[in-house]
């Protein structure tokens, strides 16, 4: 069988699979599906300083190959998941965890970071710069290179873990962005999350989301994740974590031939709860296929 | 939660655009009246999440209303199988009835009612059933309830059949002591302020996941946040926060 070990910012990972935050809850409720340890690792329900409940519903529009949500960062507040919320996980999930945070102003996001920075579970903080579906943060901070790269700064200035930055692919310049994350002190560039979409129904007359607009996932946009991923990961020298409509092995091994260290599965999930788990179990097949005997040996492989 | 796939053994119309499906599979996780079940179509995205209106050991019942191109899909199928997550919500409580127990349905919240009543009526539970609907031509399960040997009572907006008017109508001289609801919004907040009994209300919302991962479908209640998909869909009239 082949080797699917990989290290992420010093971390090794047995598989580079990790579901991607705000498909995997706090990680529990999956672990009643199936043992989570074969996971890489994951990334959490992104949290905020604050407790928030999010968007008003509908939260949810269907589309080819894909879907749009706009949840609005609905989280119960650092300390709630650091007092509840991990020590459940802690029952059964053994390996480090990623730290998903976001915020609304430069103090928000190194307040939160700061926090779970101190807590053993956590391997990796990776911070949203680039939720689609709040106002007044989000992804404002993750469309221009300053604003990522102050973010960066105070975040790394209070933390000691490998801090990867969440990144929006709805900019014209992902790579300027990139470059500024890293120049400010990043230890990983994630990417992407969700393309603002919207949906009309046609019935109503009116927007199916109540925020109007959201983030669109899923199958549909692999393609833009292979070109942001590619497109970064020959412009940095710190790791790449890809994701973007994800779903099968074979998906896998093109993001990381893209660049991409490690990778991210988000969607799929909820169409599939067993997503990760059957994707993990088939690497080795598809690794086989293509004559690949160790996934660390492929990173970057497309030139 | 369980997956599995489920062959398609009965698909039949009950009226115009109301069909009911008999799916035959692991049904084990299913456990009370009110779950749902989440079924995957081939070339949509998301499942799509209908309730149960019954289960025996080797088979599931639902029925479902063609309302768009998942469910136009679904009205075609008289063979084959489908991907299947089952044993999802809650689901109603029925140790808190009490002897006379009032369950009240309109349109297709009226299948979850079904397996409700068949619950409480092998516990000795008296039941009595109101089924609303627009008109006569939507009116079903009507002799499924009676056969049960739940007491019926009909209801039709326009009045071509039944007592005129909407589920409330019927509500005022019913004696309970404790109800089951389930239907659109605006019927489950009249039944809300026309009751004069505790109760439970099965809401519907559009859902990502339908299992409490994606956090699409959550909504505020007295007791904090709940996803109607997995705290849901079954709410206590105590709990409701009326936002719409």
């Amino acid at each position: 069988m082949g080797e699917m070990k990989v290290n992420l910012c010093g971390i090794e990972l047995d598989n580079p699979i990790i579901p991607a935050s705000g498909t995997f809850g706090y990680g529990y409720e999956f672990a009643e599906l199936y043992d989570i340890n074969i996971l890489g690792t994951f990334s959490f329900k992104g949290t905020t300083k604050d407790a928030r409940f999010g968007n008003p519903t509908p939260r949810i529009a269907e589309c080819e190959a894909g879907m749009i949500n706009a949840v609005g960062l609905q989280n119960p507040g650092v300390e709630k998941v650091i007092s509840e919320e991990l020590p459940k996980l802690a029952k059964c999930f053994d390996k480090k965890v990623m730290a998903n945070v976001s915020g609304f102003s430069v103090e928000d996001y190194a307040y939160t970071c700061e926090k779970l920075d101190k807590c053993e579970q956590v391997g990796w903080l990776e911070v949203n710069v680039s939720c689609p579906n709040v106002h007044g943060g989000g992804m404002s901070f993750g469309t221009s290179p300053e604003a990522a790269a102050e973010v960066t700064r105070a975040v790394k200035a209070v933390t000691t873990k490998p801090v990867l930055i969440k990144l929006s692919p709805n900019v014209t310049d992902i790579v300027s962005i990139a470059k500024a994350c890293e120049d400010a002190g990043a230890d990983g560039i994630s990417l992407i999350n969700t393309l603002l979409g919207m949906r009309i129904d046609l019935r109503t007359k009116k927007p199916v989301i109540a925020n109007k607009m959201g983030g669109f996932s899923g199958s549909a946009i692999f393609p833009v994740a292979v070109r942001m991923v590619y497109q970064v990961a020959n412009a940095v020298k710190i790791p790449v974590v890809g994701m973007g409509g994800v779903s099968r092995a074979e998906d896998v091994i093109e993001l990381m031939l893209a660049g991409a260290t490690a990778v991210e599965v988000g969607a799929a999930n909820l169409v599939d709860p067993f997503a990760c788990r059957d994707i993990i179990n088939d690497l080795p097949r598809v690794m086989d296929k293509y004559g690949i005997k160790s996934l660390n040996d492929i990173i970057g492989g497309a030139k | 939660m369980k997956q599995g796939l489920f062959d398609i053994i009965e698909n039949t119309a009950l009226t115009d655009n109301v069909m009911k499906m008999v799916l035959a599979g692991d049904t084990s996780d299913i456990t009370r009246p009110g779950q749902f079940i989440n079924i995957k179509l081939d070339g949509l995205y998301l499942r799509r999440p209908i309730s149960v209106c019954d289960r025996d050991g080797k088979t599931v019942t639902i029925i479902y209303k063609v309302v768009g191109r998942g469910t136009e899909q679904m009205r075609e199928m008289q063979s084959g199988s489908l991907d299947v997550l089952t044993g999802l919500g809650n689901g109603y409580d029925t140790s808190v009835s009490g002897d006379k127990a009032l369950l009240i349905g309109g349109g297709v919240g009226v299948p979850p009612l079904y397996m409700l009543a068949k619950e409480l009526i092998a516990k000795g539970v008296q039941v009595s059933v109101i089924l609303g609907f627009n008109t006569a031509s939507e009116v079903f399960y009507e002799k499924e309830f009676e056969a049960l040997g739940a007491t019926v009572t009909v209801t039709t907006v326009d009045g071509t059949k039944g007592v005129k008017g909407f589920v409330t109508a019927a509500m005022e001289n019913a004696d309970y002591s404790y109800f089951y609801t389930c239907g659109p919004e605006p019927m489950l907040k009249a039944v809300y302020n026309a009751s004069r009994t505790s109760g439970q209300f099965s809401f519907e919302e559009r859902m990502g996941c339908g299992f409490g991962a994606c956090m699409g479908c959550s909504c505020k209640t007295l007791y904090g946040n709940k996803r109607i998909c997995k705290d849901g869909p079954v709410l206590v009239k105590e709990e409701i926060i009326w936002e719409k």
